[in-house]
C-alpha cells in the first residue's frame, strides 16, 4: 500500500491538457472547447480525467458513464479524433500532451459529450435481437437448446457487442444516410442469423434487405477498427451478404 | 415496380451487369487491337463495325448493361446523399427514365447505322 501511494504522489505523475467540447443545442450555434490542465498517472483513463474536471473545475460538463470497465457502453466519445470508450482509454496510451474529447459523430448531441442513443436502440430493436422459434426452453418439457462449440464459434464474437455506438459513430455511410440501419444492428442481425438455435433468418434478412439496409455498406471497415470489444461488424455484414447472394445457407 | 423489387435483387442485377460489362468491354477493346488505334477511329471503319451484325449486337448489349449498372449506381449515390419518401421515389423513377432514355437513344444510333440509314 505504501509503495502504491508513493507512486501516486508523484513519481509517475505527468500533466496533460484536456480539451472538452462544450455544446448545448438549445442555445449554442457551434461547438466550443474548454481547456483544463490536469495531472495524470500512467493508469489514469480519459473518463477519470473528465470526472476530475467535473469534481474540481466545472461540474456542468455533461458526460454519460456508468460501469467504468468497458461493459456498459455508456462513455463512447471521440478522443483525439477516434471513437473510443473513455473508461477504456488511458491518457498515457494516447502519447499526446493534449487530449481532445468530443461527442460521437452521427448521433444527435444532448449536451457536451452526451449524445442521444434512440436511433441506435431503434435499429437494434428492429432486427429482432432475440432467438425466434416456436418452442421455448422455459415452457417445453425438453432440455435447453443445445449447441456445439463449433456452432457457438460462428457468432460468439458478435455476442460481445455492448451497444456503445462507436461503430455507428465511425461509419461513413451513417454520416450521410440518416436512414441507414448501421453496422451495430447489422452485426447483431448476423449474430442471430448465424445462431444455430434461431429460426428467424428469413424475417431478419427481409428487414435488412432494404434500400437503406445492408447494401449501403461500402466496406470501409472503420466500424471494426474502433470496436472496443473486438467485434468485427464489417465481417458480419459481408457474411450476411453471403446469405443474401446465395453463397451461404 | 421500383418499390416492390427487393434491394438484394437490384444489387444482384448491379453486380451481374458489372461482371458481364467487364467481359464484353474486354472483347470490345481486343477488337480495337486488330488494327491501329487511329485506324479504328476512321469513319469507314466505325461504320463497318456497326454494320457487322454480331459486333453491333455486342455494342447494344454493352449499352444496356452499362446503362442499368450506371443508373443504379447513380440511384444508390443519390439515396445516400439525401433521404425522404418523395425524394427517393423521384430518384428511383428518374433513374429508370434516364436509363430507358439512354438505351433508347443509343439503340436508335446502333440500329440506324446498322441498317445503313446514316
Amino acid at each position: 500500500m505504501a509503495q502504491v501511494s508513493s507512486v501516486a504522489e508523484g513519481k509517475t505523475t505527468k500533466s496533460v491538457t484536456l480539451r472538452i467540447a462544450r455544446y448545448n443545442p438549445k442555445h449554442d450555434s457551434k461547438k466550443q472547447f474548454m481547456e483544463f490542465n490536469l495531472q495524470y498517472e500512467r493508469w489514469t483513463t480519459v473518463l477519470e480525467a473528465i470526472l476530475d474536471v467535473k469534481k474540481h473545475f466545472d461540474h456542468s460538463v455533461a458526460v454519460r458513464y456508468s460501469c467504468r470497465q468497458a461493459t456498459c457502453g455508456s462513455c463512447g466519445m471521440i478522443i483525439n479524433g477516434k471513437p473510443r470508450l473513455a473508461c477504456f482509454t488511458k491518457i498515457s496510451e494516447l502519447e499526446s500532451d493534449v487530449v481532445t474529447v468530443e461527442p460521437m459523430n452521427n448521433f444527435p448531441i444532448i449536451r457536451d459529450l452526451a449524445v442521444k442513443f434512440e436511433r441506435l436502440f431503434d435499429t437494434h430493436h428492429k432486427i429482432k435481437p432475440y432467438l425466434i422459434r416456436d418452442d421455448s426452453e422455459i415452457t417445453s418439457n425438453e432440455k435447453e437448446f443445445l449447441q456445439s462449440p463449433e456452432e457457438l464459434e460462428n457468432y460468439i464474437q458478435f455476442a460481445n457487442c455492448i451497444k456503445c455506438g462507436l461503430c455507428n459513430s465511425a461509419c461513413p455511410t451513417m454520416a450521410t444516410d440518416s436512414s441507414f440501419i448501421g453496422p451495430q444492428a447489422l452485426a447483431q442481425a448476423y449474430r442471430y442469423v448465424a445462431d444455430s438455435r434461431d429460426k428467424g433468418k428469413d424475417s431478419r434478412l427481409k428487414i435488412i434487405d432494404d434500400s437503406h439496409g445492408i447494401w449501403r455498406c461500402h466496406f470501409a471497415g472503420s466500424c471494426s477498427q474502433v470496436c472496443p470489444k473486438g467485434v468485427d461488424p464489417a465481417m458480419g455484414i459481408q457474411f450476411l451478404r453471403g446469405y443474401m447472394l446465395g453463397f451461404r445457407s | 415496380m421500383v418499390n416492390k423489387m427487393r434491394e438484394s435483387v437490384i444489387m444482384k442485377i448491379h453486380y451481374g451487369t458489372a461482371l458481364a460489362a467487364v467481359a464484353l468491354v474486354a472483347v470490345h477493346i481486343l477488337m480495337r487491337l486488330t488494327q491501329s488505334f487511329a485506324e479504328s477511329l476512321e469513319y469507314e471503319n466505325v461504320i463497318a463495325n456497326y454494320q457487322f451484325l454480331p459486333y453491333a449486337g455486342m455494342l447494344e448489349i454493352i449499352l444496356i448493361l452499362l446503362s442499368i449498372h450506371g443508373f443504379n449506381g447513380l440511384r444508390v449515390i443519390l439515396l445516400e446523399l439525401k433521404q425522404g419518401r418523395a425524394y427517393e421515389k423521384a430518384v428511383s423513377y428518374g433513374c429508370i427514365a434516364g436509363m430507358i432514355g439512354l438505351i433508347a437513344y443509343g439503340s436508335r444510333t446502333i440500329f440506324m447505322v446498322n441498317m445503313g440509314m446514316v
